[in-house]
């Protein structure tokens, strides 16, 4: 593969690169284990792999702090972490655990950590989207300088969730950020067949809303588009749409047989397009990090989340009167 | 002190003061204000298609906000706004726009709460008109508190008079679970004494608003008035009913009902919703359930028919329920 060059716009301290590249192979690690723990039996629920689209998650997140909210989607591990969620709690969760982010109560859709900003994966599709609206609109009355940020994929902006919150926060001049992950299938079906545009971003055309569209295997270019979408917002100029054009390298979800989607068509993706793989070779063709660095990060990952699984294993089961707790703020 | 208001009166001063009170209460919906016209000569804001809101936003400018006509959309973002430190007051203009804008409600407000394990808090009410009464026909005039009032991590209260929507309302905004706030056209239509200042009203408390030891009727929102009406043509009768109004569908106060009942022994209850899976329907199960030692003779339901509310005046008076089928289900009970 030959190097692309890393835009010029983006200038990344050595930390902040090796930041970046722990994140997407934390996403990647949290996520194989998870497959391989449901495929052995270990673990339960519907689970939604990120696996392809770490870039997405981890470009725009790297420009949020604690002012900030992300709402996600059922395929939602990769926000999570992206956005400074501890895997501990996370993989408690998924083990069903009294120790995880939402007690047991959440699971794999709904995960969340209000602490850290994230309002939440979503098993509704589209959901999420004026629910980061709601959190664009605090920031604006509060003047908190914050921004609401809403990953979703392809398939929901064919619901309505999507038109009516780019519209209301175009209006409100929103500081909002609409990240729509296009990774070429909406479930089984190709986003062709059910998107009649060829960019989701025109859509943005409708509302009069800025958009761009970033390559989202590419750390660098989501990274840089969702900087100038960000500051846009945090300065009060509007929301953007910003289309990330990405690729799901699992199925729908982990038992997928795939049998909709050619052998070729992923594997042009995984071995030409993976975005952690295209993130090494640029940072250590430019001489910005070493492989040996890469690969101590990769070990540290490693180790962290064999020690999320081994802590969630041995961790306590939910009460069962916990059932009804949690319903009211009060009981 | 307490002056003479409408229904619409007091939940515009309700709003007033928990606007006042609390900078983070923000209003949205259609048409709040009303009116790009606002700056031309010569017109006036609307307040909404009611005039419940009028006057707030010269009040409090920027927090009073004029939406699309996109229910979900005003949800979806009130839910978001609640969960991230505001407190929202959302209108849906006419409960029957449930229809294009549950999931809001269904999946997320009541829900986040829950499955983020207790992390979250949604403080979110929802102003809604139902009921019949304005010959506005199938798809403005439903009933259907019941469909909320059965989703848990939802309360649903519903005021019977001007005072009760005041107190209420503002124990509504002040709530830190979401709440969905009905408004009856029945009772929207009532003037009553409110009293100035502010105040709340217990959300999950039933009133009992006329003491009697014979028969316990119990209504909410516009069915108390018509529970009182049967209760007075009773009582000439000699048959001395005490009144429950429920205030609050979601929590039910069943102490309440069922203290009464013991008294009294006989109950009817009153609802204008349809009644498959009623409010009607729910107090009936709970006095078998809880209260069957105490019943003399078997619980009552007064409720629309299931059907659609119809348009014509003649038809719609015959859907609503009345004080004469109250009256005559009690005397049939003996």
């Amino acid at each position: 593969m030959c190097p692309e060059p890393i835009p010029t716009g983006v200038a990344l301290s050595r930390e902040r690169l090796l930041e970046a590249y722990r994140t997407m192979r934390r996403i990647r690690s949290f996520e194989e284990k998870l497959q391989e723990l449901v495929l052995a039996g270990k673990m339960a629920g519907f689970l939604h792999l990120y696996v392809g689209e770490e870039a997405v998650a981890t470009g725009v997140c790297m420009h949020l702090d604690s002012r900030d909210w992300v709402t996600s989607t059922h395929r939602g591990h990769g926000h999570c972490i992206a956005k400074g969620v501890g895997v501990a709690g996370m993989m408690a969760e998924l083990f069903g655990r009294a120790t995880g982010l939402c007690k047991g109560k959440g699971g794999s859709m709904h995960i969340a950590d209000m602490d850290h900003g994230m309002l939440g994966a979503n098993g509704i599709v589209g959901a999420g989207i004026p629910l980061a609206t709601g959190a664009a609109l605090t920031a604006k009355v509060k003047r908190s300088g914050g921004v609401g940020v809403a990953f979703f994929g392809d398939g929901a902006s064919n619901q309505g969730q999507f038109h009516e919150s780019l519209n209301m926060a175009q209006n409100w001049k929103l500081p909002a950020l609409y990240v729509v992950e296009n990774n070429g299938w909406g479930e089984f079906t190709p986003t062709g067949f059910v998107v009649p545009v060829a960019d989701i971003a025109e859509r943005a055309r409708s509302y009069a809303m800025n958009a761009l569209i970033a390559d989202g295997m590419d750390f660098f270019d989501v990274f840089e588009k969702a900087a100038e979408a960000i500051a846009r917002a945090r300065r009060g100029d509007g929301p953007t749409l910003l289309e990330c054009k990405t690729y799901r390298f699992s199925g729908h979800y982990v038992g997928d047989t795939l049998a909709y989607r050619s052998k070729e068509e992923a594997e042009h993706w995984k071995q030409r397009r993976d975005p952690l793989e295209r993130f090494e070779h640029r940072v250590v063709e430019a001489g910005l990090l070493s492989s040996d660095a890469l690969r101590s990060a990769d070990g540290e990952v490693a180790a962290q989340i064999a020690s999320a699984v081994a802590a969630a294993e041995a961790a306590p089961l939910p009460d069962p009167t916990s059932v009804t707790s949690d319903v009211y703020v009060n009981g | 002190m307490s002056r003479l208001l409408s229904t619409g009166q007091a939940i515009n001063e309700a709003l007033a003061i928990a606007m006042e009170t609390d900078p983070d209460v923000i209003l949205l919906g259609e048409d709040l204000v009303g009116g790009g016209t606002r700056e031309v000569e010569g017109t006036d804001e609307m307040g909404g298609v009611l005039g419940t809101t009028k006057g707030l936003e010269k009040r409090f400018p920027g927090r009073v906000l004029d939406t699309p006509i996109s229910e979900m959309g005003i949800l979806g973002t009130a839910v978001g706004a609640a969960a991230t430190g505001l407190r929202p007051v959302a209108e849906l203009m006419f409960m029957d726009f449930l229809g294009v804008c549950l999931d809001p409600l269904l999946n997320q407000a009541a829900k986040l709460r829950y499955m983020f394990g207790g992390k979250a808090r949604v403080p979110l009410t929802v102003r809604t008109v139902c009921g019949a009464g304005m010959r506005a026909a199938a798809q403005h005039s439903q009933s259907l508190y019941w469909m909320t009032a059965g989703i848990p991590g939802l309360k649903t209260v519903i005021p019977s008079n001007p005072a009760e929507a005041k107190g209420l309302l503002l124990a509504a905004i002040r709530d830190d679970d979401p709440v969905v706030f009905c408004e009856a056209k029945g009772v929207l239509m009532q003037r009553g004494e409110v009293p100035e200042g502010d105040f709340t009203i217990a959300i999950g408390r039933a009133n009992v608003v006329r003491t009697g030891a014979d028969v316990t009727l119990v209504g909410f929102g516009a069915t108390v008035s018509v529970a009182l009406a049967a209760a007075d043509a009773l009582a000439k009768e000699g048959t001395h009913a005490e009144v429950i109004d429920l205030r609050s569908v979601a929590p039910l106060d069943e102490e309440t009902i069922l203290s009464s009942l013991e008294k009294t022994g006989r109950l009817v209850v009153v609802d204008e919703s349809t009644p498959r899976c009623s409010i009607a329907s729910d107090v009936a199960a709970l006095c078998v359930d809880r209260g069957f030692d105490f019943l003399n003779a078997p619980v009552r339901r007064i409720t629309a028919p299931h059907s659609p509310v119809p348009f014509a005046a003649i038809l719609e008076d015959a859907f609503r329920p009345d004080a004469a089928r109250v009256i005559a289900a009690v005397r049939e009970m003996g």
